[in-house]
């Protein structure tokens, strides 16, 4: 006879002194767990209803402009800094984290329409519609003294006077380059008082430009002729345009996939176009019901930031085509710029009335260091809710948005419009030769054609 | 030379397969067929996760072999001449260590039995139920005495809540639920005279079922009573958890096994298991065996997934229980069997145990994560060794046998944030989260019908006729006989979308419609919003 029971002896699955962590034994066997779906779904399910109890995204205003503010520009050097320059020519360098002015830079005649730093943060470039461009040196943050509300008074270490307004700027990723856009793109040397290069493709006024991230030779430039424009630094000449029926207000290029790029346009969608193929946008992210001001990547690529003239502000996965969240507030104005901040973590937007405002990116993060296993908690319920986000209870739960009623309102107008546009085209297409009406995908409807 | 290779191959090859066996295990059923999808994009999302999904289950199995410390005990002759149900418990007990041969006991309580038992789910503590109102509850790890109390009177059946903290006895008139000091905590009297207890531990229900075949369900940590339900089948006392879906099995006098929901006013299934009464019903963890054993000197195993028989043998029970690693203990007068591998094609007689004469076992029942099987019988309890019978390796999460206090508090609160629906007790629990197949289309669309119709009406239309003679070919006739044929093919088209629209007969009330003029409104019978 050959026997052996279970026999567990107390000491081998406790531990010996109170100060030892505890023994901790696993076995996954699927048998020891029933019901191991129901339970997921339940965890699932609330973490999905914790999510909306621990939505709270807006983290504070920052006051202190006088008029709307216009632009915006992140400081490479400080995670917590951040230049804004408003429609009275005033730029302030705030301290995220104080939410307080460190210092102004004043001296612009007209309303300040652009702001760039360098990639090494020092040199901070602003434009404006009173026909100049300024560069100016960033002071190095005391940000452990935030009491000096506004501290040295800087003064421009050059200012460049030229021919037109200017409507954007945009520093080089690599390279001290930056360019200008208004009645033409100029391309600037930061120790030349007059650009070094300049292009012009017909006659309309450029409204913003971008320039790679990965190519640094190359830029990207939106026109009020509804086009977007592709150019190359090294060539004398413009490279592709894109000529859309509306114009686009803003561009961004994806900075993880720097062939890719995201323009805000004004008939409230912001297209994704592959910069090698522009005969189709990639994806049309929808959602907004007014025209799109302003749109920012996050530093991880997956996902962006649009504010926009609905007084909302919007963040969209990288590939998705409805926003994944809407941030609003009954004070805040119509939106004219949004940045993400270098972590990631939160968003800035600045609008109509004259506040920054700080954000989350994702509405219900903690914040502040997680122990490793609260990150790991979080991490589980993350996966859990991806993977059963497709049911319906968990689906409303985590869909639900609580809209201003405006927004809701014109939501669902613009819904009936656009039925009633595809119905028309439906019927249209039935009543016409078969054939000579092809469906055309939402992709390229906007796009009027491809010019070399 | 050429023989060690192929040796280390076949050993390789061993290996190999069990490593595969292990990775079934724990890859949970088989993954998507996602040849079938279009959508590029999803196929793409779910071929990885499909991967990641391979991925973790082999991971596992890789592992399993360091994460589980304890090897799973075993009996086994030495020789073909042994059987392993001839060895008698004195043997086993010389042949294991020291520490496991101090777990059987007997317990020679005469006074106030017949006895019924209890374990937790982590196997630690025993509650004891003696017939004439004897209740006390056992440390089994360290063989302490609890508490013990008597309620002077009937006590029918007891059973754990979640924890050891609470438990719920059923008594003369009503269930009662005292806490591990025995105090009395709750009376439930709603529950009636309840003749026995079931827990639902992911559910946090406790069901009852009373004398008059009534079935309960109390969530205890609410004490919202979810469901009341008449089974209609009378008084019985046969009740069993299926652990698997956490459905519950009534065994009735008439025979039948019927399978209740708290969601469900009729029963899920109906099986004719016997013919007389069934005196026992037990499930296997895995959730597709039932045993159940009836007055006609029957236990079958049935197969849950087919509903059929998969074995039959010609004994009594009174009552029987499958322990984690699937053996079928019975009891019979004073005799308990064991069964080894029921489910499948070589079942055989694993262990016998028999008390002394005269001794009525009244319930058996395996001691989670141990291979021990406690017994309640006429003259008190006892409890022997099974060597095989218990699952080696807990779960410090699932099921921790050596819980500390604190661990305790925390799993008792992760236990109620994860606290289940009662809707979520069902047949197969891998429902939630899938796609219901496509319902079979019954009804055709009134389109469809009309098609349909039109193609009759060709066709009878064409028809060709003979002609015929004595004026009957006449033309009016021709033409009369054609509008028959078209009537009749036409008519059980009108039927089906007559039934479709819904009852189109019975006209509407035109008043109703009619918007009044303003300064009529009055006069009419509701008034009307304007």
């Amino acid at each position: 006879m050959r026997v052996k029971v279970i026999s567990r002896s107390t000491d081998e699955f406790t531990r010996e002194r109170s100060q030892d962590l505890q023994k901790v034994f696993r076995n996954y066997d699927p048998g020891l767990r029933s019901q191991e779906k129901a339970v997921e779904y339940t965890r699932a399910l609330n973490a999905a209803k914790l999510d909306k109890i621990f939505a709270k995204p807006f983290v504070g205003a920052m006051d202190g402009h006088v008029d709307a503010i216009s632009c915006m520009a992140k400081n490479p050097n400080h995670l917590k800094a951040i230049f804004s320059g408003s429609m009275d020519g005033d730029i302030r360098l705030w301290d995220i984290a104080a939410r307080k002015t460190v210092c102004q830079f004043p001296g612009h005649q007209g309303a300040v329409r652009g702001l760039a730093t360098s990639m090494d943060g020092d040199l901070l470039v602003s434009c404006g519609v009173d026909c100049t461009v300024r560069l100016w040196k960033v002071p190095m943050l005391k940000m452990v003294d935030t009491s000096d509300h506004t501290g040295d008074n800087s003064q421009p270490s050059a200012v460049f006077t030229w021919k037109h307004a200017f409507l954007g700027v945009d520093h080089q990723w690599d390279g001290n380059l930056f360019a200008t856009a208004g009645a033409q793109v100029d391309i600037w040397d930061p120790n030349r008082s007059e650009p070094i290069n300049s292009f012009q493709w017909g006659n309309d006024t450029v409204l913003s430009l971008r320039f790679d991230p990965g190519e640094c030779n190359i830029l990207i430039t939106s026109a009020s002729d509804r086009s977007l424009t592709l150019y190359d630094l090294r060539t004398s000449s413009p490279a592709r345009k894109l000529i859309m029926k509306t114009r686009c207000n803003s561009v961004c290029w994806n900075p993880r996939e720097p062939m890719n790029f995201t323009a805000a346009n004004e008939d409230t969608n912001c297209y994704s176009f592959d910069a090698r193929k522009l005969d189709e946008a990639k994806i049309v992210h929808k959602g907004h019901v007014s025209a799109v001001m302003d749109i920012d990547y996050s530093p991880t690529g997956r996902e962006f930031v649009t504010g926009s003239y609905d007084r909302t502000v919007r963040i969209f996965n990288y590939f998705g085509d409805h926003s994944r969240e809407i941030y609003h507030t009954k004070r805040m104005q119509r939106v004219f710029c949004v940045k993400y901040t270098y972590d990631g973590t939160y968003l800035v937007s600045g609008s109509d009335d004259t506040n920054l405002r700080l954000w989350k990116s994702k509405a219900s993060e903690q914040l502040g260091v997680l122990l490793p296993r609260e990150r790991k908690r979080q991490e589980y319920l993350d996966a859990i809710k991806e993977r059963y986000k497709h049911l319906p209870e968990v689906k409303r739960i985590d869909r639900h948005r609580h809209l201003p009623k405006a927004i809701y309102n014109a939501a669902n107008l613009r819904r009936t419009m656009i039925e009633a546009e595809n119905q028309k085209a439906e019927r249209r297409r039935k009543h016409s030769a078969p054939g000579s009406m092809p469906v055309q995908p939402f992709r390229k409807r906007r796009i009027i054609k491809e010019v070399e | 030379m050429a023989s060690a290779r192929l040796d280390t191959e076949k050993v390789k090859q061993d290996a190999q397969d069990e490593l595969e066996m292990k990775v079934a295990k724990y890859s949970r059923g088989k993954g998507a067929d996602l040849k079938v999808l279009r959508d590029k994009k999803l196929k793409a999302q779910l071929t990885a996760r499909e991967k990641l999904y391979g991925k973790s289950a082999k991971d596992a199995a890789m592992t399993d072999k360091w994460l589980m410390p304890t090897e799973g005990g075993f009996l086994e002759p030495e020789n073909d001449l042994e059987k392993s149900y001839r060895f008698k418990q004195d043997d086993v007990l010389k042949e294991v260590d020291l520490l496991s041969s101090t777990k059987p006991f007997d317990m020679i309580l005469p006074v106030l039995g017949p006895y019924t038992i209890e374990y937790t789910s982590n196997g630690r503590y025993m509650l004891v139920g003696g017939r004439k109102g004897h209740l006390a509850m056992m440390d089994m790890l360290n063989m302490d005495l609890i508490k013990e109390f008597q309620v002077r009177e009937t006590v029918r059946d007891v059973t754990f809540l979640h924890n050891e903290q609470l438990y719920a006895v059923a008594q003369k008139k009503y269930p009662y639920i005292y806490n591990r000091h025995g105090t009395e905590i709750h009376c439930l009297k709603e529950h009636g005279k309840a003749l026995k207890l079931q827990f639902l531990t992911k559910q946090f229900l406790l069901a009852s079922i009373n004398s008059f075949g009534q079935l309960h369900y109390q969530d205890v940590s609410t004490g919202e009573m979810v469901a009341n339900y008449r089974t209609g089948l009378g008084r019985t006392d046969v009740m069993r958890v299926n652990p698997y879906n956490a459905v519950i099995g009534i065994g009735h006098a008439s025979g039948k096994v019927t399978m209740w929901k708290p969601t469900s006013v009729k029963p899920l299934v109906t099986m004719l298991c016997h013919h007389g009464p069934v005196t026992a019903v037990a499930f296997d963890r895995g959730g597709h065996l039932m045993a159940t054993s009836g007055v006609d000197r029957k236990i079958k195993i049935w197969d849950l997934r087919k509903y059929e028989v998969v074995h039959s043998y010609a004994a009594r029970a009174q009552s029987l229980d499958f322990s984690e690693r699937g053996l079928l203990a019975c009891s019979n007068g004073s005799q308990v069997e064991i069964y080894r591998n029921v489910g499948g094609h070589d079942s055989k007689l694993y262990m016998k145990h028999r008390m002394m004469k005269g001794y009525q076992v009244g319930k058996v029942l395996f001691r989670p994560y141990e291979d021990i099987l406690g017994i309640g019988h006429s003259m008190g309890l006892s409890s022997i060794l099974v060597p095989g019978s218990g699952e080696p390796n807990f779960d410090t999460f699932v099921n921790n046998p050596m819980e500390t206090t604190k661990q305790k508090r925390e799993k008792e609160v992760h236990a109620l944030l994860d606290k289940l629906p009662p809707e979520t007790v069902m047949l197969n629990p891998n429902m939630i989260a899938t796609v219901r197949a496509p319902k079979k289309k019954e009804k055709k669309t009134k389109k469809e019908i009309e098609e349909e119709m039109e193609d009759a009406i060709e066709a009878a239309k064409n028809l060709e006729r003979k002609k015929k003679t004595k004026g009957r070919s006449k033309p009016s006739k021709r033409a009369k006989k054609k509008e028959e044929d078209v009537f009749r093919a036409k008519r059980p088209f009108l039927e089906e979308s007559k039934e479709i629209e819904g009852q189109p007969g019975k006209k509407q009330r035109v008043g109703e419609k009619v918007e009044l003029p303003k300064a009529l409104q009055r006069f009419a019978k509701k008034p009307q919003s304007s």
